[in-house]
């Protein structure tokens, strides 16, 4: 990434001698409005990131959500290391929730991965991408943090303070700097002996100008990096006084709980809420445009009175749409256009014309919802022109912004309170703002804090979910069995362009999208396009080589002759998981790649069917290639999970629409992935030393593929529709071992 | 009125006899390291003690609990340290669950560690099979590995 490190960086004085030293992706005039703005109790805040105070302790700022991806962890390991930091004496902080702390890196990531992704339009100009109009972010989504925030601005703050500290000191002892060395929050003159602490330098580093282009560490010279460090978040979530949005809690607070409009899209007609408000600890039965409040002094209360209220909601064009008349509608999208360019290369058309054979396989998924652990809510407190907010987000900047325009205050009046997120998988991105938007109107009736947390129910069914999608393939081969042709057509919207391309080596290739609307509300999810379209290539390209003949390890290998770090990640993962070996009687293995956010996946499943024909994954294998490992814990960590919660959609998760609405309530008829299902993982990190690649999605996509492939060797049924549970394998009819 | 003691201190709350322990732990007590997850039981998300058992407490009406010994996350440690003054600040399975990395978003994770504390509590060797039967909590983020090598690690 080609980012210009030396323009933005910063650092002011503190009061009491210290020093706050910052990577700032902005201009200038922002860190002297920092200082207006922030001065508060003797303190004085610039654009993040590491402050460092007289005792020698090392404060680093860390401007995203924790969520249980350790960012909190990793990023300010690549400061403090940077900075050659003493780790027993750096704290961590959540960075607050003001632009001072947004993250234009961010954005420059994603626009050269991506070009700007679905997600951020509307908070970025998308045709023209500038600077000026991408600093109000401060969001943690795309596997990024590490990678860009971490990567670019954390590493650089650290080591343009290490430089200003080994300048006092080399000034203090009169010697050159370059004679000078750094460990453990100390500057070191070996040829003297001396060493001076950090904290003692801190005060005249604050009045050095900060160096124009500091100088990274290689690898080789990590010494926190590429470590596994315990995170620091989590010892809070073992005694149980971790914050989340949902624990905020004050004596006078009010609890909503809401009744949805049911039918995405239409709006409240009539309410009686008499039954309710005569209910003890019933405040006020509130109506909204599209649904129903009951606000009372304790939550249950206020769910037990909303079963009393009775609303009527408009009636809509959508009351009697169901799943199978949205697919039927992909179906006839995909019948009656060709669609819109994704990607073409070469002549798939004629060459399917000229064919000796042409395969076609069909797929679908469903809608999928979030539920993350922690049902969504907001908290709000308006008094006095002010607003008090607690909510768990992936977006705490835009969150804040969007209270405002709600409540009709300046964003200023609105003071954002950080906690953890008890599960965020794109459900706690901008624009997913119902709970939001309710939580402040509601609150605007009261004078003090009110919650409102939606039941199990309600999150499932007033989701943004992951987008339902048709993808039909058809593939050409030779007389010789040689695939010449890769067709596919599938249904839109792109969230995250390129998700559909594949990296095999087929000369002809035609991809195109159709439009897929319905009325039902999208968003990102966990790994966002590969999630789906993952599970569409990596089964076809199993298809193909079946149809070929050729063991479906073999194929990809020699169809990645130019993807030498798509087949390490192959290599290793089948090594590993003994690919090729004998099995005991009744297993298969399973193989799928993928490269998503910048790092590659590779994952091989091990199977059998239980005594009532139900798919049982023992095994996962997984190499993933993520460029280096800052904290190998949390790779593997972020690897088990995505891996799981990828397995919980395959094998279980389906939203459906019955009568315009989703069918789905709570756990029970939206299964998960639980201790009795969960296979055993292993991971393999290669460390290629390429850039470094994300980790909260990128093992998600390859196993719904990689699951579905090695059942089709163990049973000759090939999955091409999602979740699995839905299919009967009682007359599994192994194939030749493969 | 609803009277029972929670992490060793007498509670007496009015509120419905039907209300379930968990909104009374969180909302009228403030005790917000019980977690909401689904309310029917299915999660486990709100699990604590009831004399020492483990209950899913969204369901669990306060009627039910009357004159017992609830004890939540909060007081995990120290109910367990009774009144041993130099006992550890964290329980072996506190402690098992940092050495290990456990939580990942974390939410989930106090009514797993209240619900393994209690299956220990009650069969310090349990086999595979046992744990799988008996910790049927749900884990968005998958932390279901880690959690059997913590497990693994507390048992002989």
């Amino acid at each position: 990434m080609k980012i210009s490190r030396r323009r933005f960086i910063v650092s002011t004085a503190l009061v009491g001698g210290g020093v706050l030293i910052g990577y700032a992706a902005t201009r200038p005039s922002r860190h002297r409005r920092a200082n207006t703005e922030l001065a508060q109790n003797g303190e004085r805040y610039v654009t993040s990131f590491i402050k460092i105070n007289p005792d020698n302790r090392v404060t680093i700022y860390v401007p995203h959500s924790e969520m249980g991806q350790g960012v909190h962890t990793s990023l300010s390991m690549m400061a403090a290391d940077e900075l050659d930091a003493n780790w027993e004496l750096v704290d961590i902080e959540q960075a607050p929730a003001i632009d001072l702390f947004a993250n234009g890196d961010l954005v420059k990531g994603f626009a050269k991965e991506f070009g700007v992704p679905s997600f951020l339009e509307g908070l970025i100009g998308a045709a023209a991408f500038k600077v000026a109009e991408v600093m109000n972010l401060q969001i943690t989504g795309g596997s990024s943090s590490v990678r860009y925030t971490g990567d670019v601005a954390m590493r650089t703050a650290g080591a343009a303070a290490r430089e200003m500290l080994i300048a006092c000191a080399a000034a203090r002892w009169g010697v050159s700097a370059t004679e000078c060395t750094t460990a453990l929050s100390h500057v070191q003159h070996n040829a003297s002996g001396r060493s001076i602490a950090y904290g003692e330098l801190a005060a005249d580093a604050a009045l050095l100008e900060p160096p124009e282009a500091p100088v990274l560490k290689t690898p080789d010279q990590w010494q926190i990096m590429g470590k596994a460090i315990s995170r620091n978040d989590i010892p809070a979530k073992v005694d149980g006084t971790a914050p989340y949005g949902i624990d905020a809690h004050s004596e006078d607070m009010l609890y909503a709980a809401i009744q949805f409009a049911p039918v995405f899209g239409t709006k409240l007609v009539s309410v009686d809420g008499s039954a309710a408000l005569a209910r003890r600890g019933v405040k006020r039965v509130i109506e909204l445009e599209d649904a129903v409040a009951v606000v009372a002094d304790n939550y249950w209360r206020a769910k037990e009175a909303l079963k009393l209220v009775n609303a009527v909601f408009e009636t809509s064009e959508f009351d009697n749409v169901s799943s199978v008349d949205i697919f039927a509608g992909f179906d006839r999208s995909l019948a009656a256009s060709d669609g819109d360019t994704d990607k073409e290369q070469g002549d798939a058309e004629s060459a399917m014309a000229t064919a000796a054979d042409v395969i076609e396989g069909n797929y679908r998924v469903p809608f999928l919802a979030h539920a993350a652990m922690e049902p969504m809510n907001c908290t709000v407190h308006i008094q006095n022109g002010k607003a008090d907010l607690w909510t768990s987000t992936q977006d705490a900047l835009g969150i804040k912004g969007r209270v405002a325009s709600i409540a009709g205050l300046p964003e200023t009046a609105v003071n954002f309170h950080h906690s953890y997120l008890g599960g965020g998988f794109g459900r706690r991105l901008p624009f997913n703002w119902n709970v939001i938007d309710h939580a402040t109107l509601i609150a605007m009736e009261f004078d003090v804090p009110v919650k409102t947390v939606l039941s199990r129910e309600d999150d499932m069914q007033q989701d943004y979910y992951r987008p339902a999608v048709s993808s039909n393939f058809k593939a050409a081969f030779d007389g010789a069995g040689n695939v010449l042709a890769w067709h596919n057509r599938f249904t839109g919207p792109i969230q995250v362009p390129g998700a559909s391309h594949i990296p095999y080596a087929i000369e002809n290739q035609s991809i195109r999208v159709v439009d897929g609307p319905t009325h039902v509300p999208i968003a990102a999810w966990r790994s966002v396009d590969y999630s789906q379209q993952t599970f569409f290539t990596e089964s076809f390209i199993d298809e193909i080589a079946h149809r070929a003949g050729k063991n479906p390890y073999q194929l990809r290998m020699e169809l990645l002759q130019d993807h030498p770090r798509h087949r390490k990640v192959l290599e290793v993962a089948a090594a590993a998981a003994g690919y090729g070996n004998d099995l005991p009687e009744g297993r298969a293995l399973g193989i799928a790649v993928q490269e998503s956010f910048g790092s590659i996946v590779a994952e091989v499943v091990e199977v059998s069917l239980d005594a009532n024909n139900r798919a049982v994954v023992h095994k996962v294998t997984c190499a993933i290639d993520c460029g280096r490992a800052i904290n190998p814990d949390t790779v593997e960590s972020q690897v088990e999970s995505g891996i799981i919660f990828g397995l919980t959609a395959a094998l279980y998760g389906e939203i459906s629409i019955e009568k315009g609405r989703v069918a789905q309530n709570n756990f029970p008829d939206y299964e998960m992935v639980r201790m009795a299902t969960s296979p055993e993982i292993e991971v393999h990190i290669v460390e290629s030393g390429e850039a470094l690649g994300g980790l909260g999605e990128p093992a998600t996509p390859p196993i719904a593929a990689a699951v579905t492939n090695a059942l089709y060797i163990l049973t000759g049924q090939r999955v091409r529709e999602l979740p699995i549970r839905k299919h009967d394998f009682a007359r599994a009819n192994s194939l030749a071992k493969v | 009125m609803a009277s029972f003691k929670v992490n060793g201190v007498e509670r007496t709350l009015d509120v419905e006899p039907e209300m379930p322990l968990l909104w009374a732990l969180r909302d009228e007590l403030g005790l917000t390291g019980t977690k909401f997850g689904c309310g029917i039981a299915s999660c486990g998300a709100c699990t604590v003690h009831v004399n020492g058992m483990a209950v899913r407490s969204c369901v669990t009406p306060v009627s039910t609990v009357e004159g017992q010994e609830i004890t939540t996350i909060e007081g995990l440690a120290m109910v367990a340290a009774g009144a041993n003054p130099s006992a550890p600040a964290l329980t072996a399975v506190q402690q098992a669950w940092i050495d290990h990395q456990v939580p990942q978003c974390g939410y989930c994770q106090a009514g797993m560690i209240m619900a393994v504390s209690a299956l220990l509590a009650s069969n310090p060797n349990p086999t595979v099979a046992e744990v799988d039967s008996s910790i049927t909590n749900v884990c968005r983020c998958g932390s279901y590995p880690r959690v059997r090598n913590a497990i693994r690690s507390l048992t002989a």
